[in-house]
């Protein structure tokens, strides 16, 4: 791989978006999209685990046994993020009760491993740690666009803040419920994945 | 890769294995005191909540002072001495998958989908001068997907809600999840949970709750959208407000006029 560090940063990004081009992390994507706040909790979350994780395993990545590599990746994987779960419970308690079980999942976020296998294995830790930032802000990026569609059209606000005023709330906006349930991220990420594609034909998969 | 030999993977996994258990029981220690101050302010937050009593630029812990926490006997309805069950340590549902503090509810029972019941729970008793202001109970039931937790708080008639609050439930979030809204739950307060007969005659509606007519002081709105839910809710209140909950106890209270330990 001949690329510069910030095109590590920046690649990711958009040209090889961890969900769009790779269509990994599709599970959390649909979990915790239903409110900006979470999304934003989350991708912060998850591209701290990728980057630290990358980082770590790169650094030992030649004393790593082929054999068991995938369990070692897990465990590091595991521990960073029950730390963070564990800190979130500590200082911000209430955006922790909101995430719940979703920061325990990181760990079966499968752009965390896919990172740590596909690219940290093989590469300098500096390289991977940019290239774990730059495919959490790429994961952010989707999950912000997604959770911001879904909380505007399913709940009438955005980061908890009242835009439309609900028919609930004596207001005129009827919420839409299909961008409260999980399956609208599926339209969502289907329609990014499209416009992505076709402003970029470089993604689209060979026939 | 590193040249392997058969012994490599295991030495590598062990030394692996003993820093992450060291860095994540570390973590787990170190930060426990934080969680539990965390924990405990959460709850009293929400027993406050339902009593209405909180207030969002004043400490927790101040406005909780005024609140007395009492152990009682869910059966008999009898405040337990302090010697006894310590509020402060006593976990009630912790206590309802124990087999020596609960025991099993039988399906014609467990309308609120509990299994188990504990034996004692917590009461929250706010005082005004020489009677009782309010009480305040915790409650829990099955929802569509996950058990909701909550509080309920009554009037010194024993009879009328003042207040309620769900503080932790997994329903779907817009719909079942509306239980948390704040003015979905400002409905409750004045309505009444027992009828004449001293039955619980509380119900949620489907659909909006009548405003007039004999039937308004016992219903509240229901949730759209989340049938199950509020069915869920309805259930609990029942469960909770009849004879296997704090039905005995409400009655006691009301017996002997005022709190006496």
């Amino acid at each position: 791989m001949a690329e510069s560090k910030l095109e590590l940063l920046t690649l990711s990004i958009l040209r090889r978006n961890p969900i769009a081009l790779l269509i990994l992390g599709i599970c959390s994507a649909l979990a915790v999209t239903s409110q900006m706040l979470t999304a934003l909790v989350m991708s912060i979350c998850v591209t701290l685990v990728v980057a630290l994780s990358s980082m770590t395993i790169s650094i030992v990545r030649f004393q790593i046994p082929n054999s068991v590599r995938i369990g070692i990746q897990i465990t590091v994987i595991a521990t960073l993020v029950i730390m963070i779960d564990q800190i979130l419970k500590a200082f911000y308690f209430d955006l922790s009760k909101q995430l719940s079980i979703y920061v325990g999942l990181i760990i079966t976020n499968c752009i965390v491993m896919g990172r740590a296998e596909g690219f940290a294995m093989s590469n300098p830790p500096v390289n991977s740690f940019i290239d774990g930032i730059g495919n959490g802000l790429g994961y952010g990026l989707v999950l912000m666009f997604v959770a911001f569609c879904r909380e505007l059209l399913g709940s009438g606000t955005l980061f908890g803040a009242e835009i439309f005023q609900l028919t609930t709330n004596g207001g005129w906006y009827v919420r839409n419920g299909i961008f409260i349930l999980p399956v609208s991220a599926f339209f969502l990420i289907a329609i990014l994945i499209w416009v992505l594609r076709t402003l970029d034909p470089v993604q689209q998969e060979k026939e | 890769m590193a040249d392997e030999s058969a012994a490599k993977p295991f030495y590598s996994v062990l030394v692996l294995a003993f820093v992450c258990s060291f860095l994540v029981s570390g973590a787990a220690i170190g930060l426990r005191p934080l969680q539990e101050a965390n924990r405990r302010i959460d709850m009293k937050k929400n027993i406050l909540r339902a009593g209405g009593l909180y207030e969002t630029n004043k400490p927790v812990d101040a406005l909780f002072s005024s609140i007395e926490t009492r152990v009682i006997e869910l059966a008999s309805g009898e405040f337990i001495p302090e010697d006894q069950i310590a509020p402060e340590s006593y976990n009630q549902l912790k206590a309802a998958l124990s087999n020596d503090l609960s025991r099993h509810l039988d399906r014609k029972e467990d309308i609120a989908g509990l299994r188990r019941l504990e034996k004692y729970s917590l009461v929250y008793l706010v005082r005004s001068g020489t009677g009782i202001e309010q009480i305040i109970l915790p409650v829990r039931g099955k929802g569509l997907w996950s058990t909701m937790y909550g509080y309920l708080a009554l009037d010194a008639d024993l009879k009328t809600i003042r207040g309620i609050s769900f503080y932790q439930h997994g329903e779907t979030p817009g719909l079942g999840g509306e239980i948390e809204n704040e003015q979905w739950q400002a409905g409750w307060a004045g309505k009444k949970m027992y009828g004449p007969d001293d039955n619980v005659s509380l119900q949620v509606a489907k659909g909006k709750a009548p405003t007039t007519g004999k039937a308004a002081q016992y219903q509240v709105d229901g949730l759209s959208g989340a049938t199950m839910t509020a069915e869920g809710v309805n259930d609990l209140m029942h469960f909770w407000f009849g004879d296997h909950g704090f039905k005995p106890f409400i009655e006691r209270l009301q017996k002997s006029g005022g709190i006496n330990g």
